[in-house]
């Protein structure tokens, strides 16, 4: 009995989770981050694609948990755990975070790329989750799929073509 | 200021700005390219992330985007976005000079060149207009260019003011010259005001929010 694979979508300041078979995709990341925590054991994963580094920066009465790295890396952990993950079992990998225009201006909001991936890797030491691999930086757009069966990171751009991480 | 609450007049005031807007800039890309290009009635689209990526065809798609700063009283982002092929028409027409490309292998630096001319041309018009309507000093930056994923482009006028809001409002302009079958060509104008330029906006129209 097996089991047809479908492609779940993670949208944009959005979260998710599958097991294998199926496969989680985000598209069209820039200075978002895709960050994917898994358990290669239970072959299950969560996919979050986060906008903002922190929080603290919200300024509406009511937080999107789902749009910053510290709340949607909280909430992929603890969905895990009550899945039956084991918190050693968990491993991350990540991809986004381009600059994808240099502007010539004081708002910090231009290197909001490089502060979402740092923000990305501090939560996740918070968490003692090993970081396998990332493909970050750059000031080019990426799709990503991760599939829990191989816990292989499909990464696409335009220019430089597709590879694994 | 709640987004999802804008009245029938401000909405209409939106509409009659991006109109306004893409007028001239529906002129200029007719004097650019020495061909009829007609507009679109603007659409004001009160819309969340995904649905701005749904609106030039999915995050994933292939897009040439020009992206201006707007500085001034009122700051925001405007966008001015075509499909390769319709970029690549647009240089070409422009420059009568038919071996110009865009494709991402030869990296031409004059047709690039020519593109971010011609995004300062049509966002100038557009904004000098609506400025001058408004009658509120409004710039744009020097183009920045991207041909790449939607996704990854638009974010980038969303993130500044995802803080704020998990909606933007866009006023959503198409102009367009019909062209034969190969070499029409099809801008999309959407203006992204910040979250308080809007409140400066209405308050200049004399329109107050609780109207």
């Amino acid at each position: 009995m097996s089991k047809q694979a479908s492609i779940v979508k993670v949208g944009i300041a959005d979260l998710n989770f599958v097991t294998a078979p199926d496969i989680l995709r985000t598209s069209g990341l820039g200075s978002c981050v895709g960050v994917i925590i898994y358990s290669q054991a239970k072959k299950m994963a969560g996919m979050a694609h986060i906008m903002l580094p922190d929080s603290s920066m919200g300024k509406q009465a009511t937080v999107n948990k789902f749009k910053y790295a510290d709340t949607a890396i909280d909430i992929l952990v603890q969905t895990l755990l009550s899945k039956g993950v084991w918190k050693k079992e968990l491993k991350a990998k990540l991809a986004g975070g381009a600059q994808m225009f240099s502007f010539q201006t004081n708002s910090d909001i231009i290197r909001i790329g490089k502060r979402n991936v740092d923000a990305v890797l501090e939560k996740l030491n918070h968490h003692h989750i090993p970081v396998v691999s990332q493909d970050v930086g750059g000031n080019f757009g990426r799709t990503i799929e991760f599939d829990p069966q191989t816990c292989k990171l499909k990464v696409r751009t335009i220019t430089k073509g597709e590879h694994y991480i | 200021m709640s987004y999802q609450k804008l009245t029938n007049l401000q909405l209409d005031a939106l509409r009659e700005i991006g109109n306004i807007g893409a007028g001239n800039a529906a002129t200029s890309m007719s004097q650019l390219i020495q061909k009829r290009v007609d507009m679109e009635v603007p659409s004001i689209n009160i819309v969340d992330f995904n649905e701005v990526m749904d609106m030039v065809g999915g995050a994933d798609r292939l897009i040439v985007g020009i992206l201006f700063q707007i500085q001034g009283d009122a700051p925001g982002m405007v966008y001015l976005l075509f499909s390769l092929e319709e970029a690549e028409s647009l240089v070409v027409q422009m420059t009568n000079n038919n071996n110009l490309s865009l494709s991402l292998e030869t990296n031409d630096e004059l047709a690039l060149s020519a593109l971010r001319e011609a995004g300062n041309i049509l966002t100038g018009s557009y904004l000098s207009a609506l400025s001058d309507f408004i009658n509120i000093n409004m710039q744009p930056s020097v183009p920045h260019l991207s041909v790449d994923m939607a996704g990854a482009i638009l974010t980038v006028g969303l993130v500044e003011y995802s803080s704020m809001s998990d909606y933007a409002i866009i006023v959503n302009t198409k102009i367009n010259n019909p062209g034969d079958d190969y070499n029409g060509i099809n801008g999309q104008l959407l203006l992204v005001p910040s979250p308080d330029s809007f409140t400066k906006i209405f308050q200049a129209l004399g329109i107050h929010e609780n109207e």
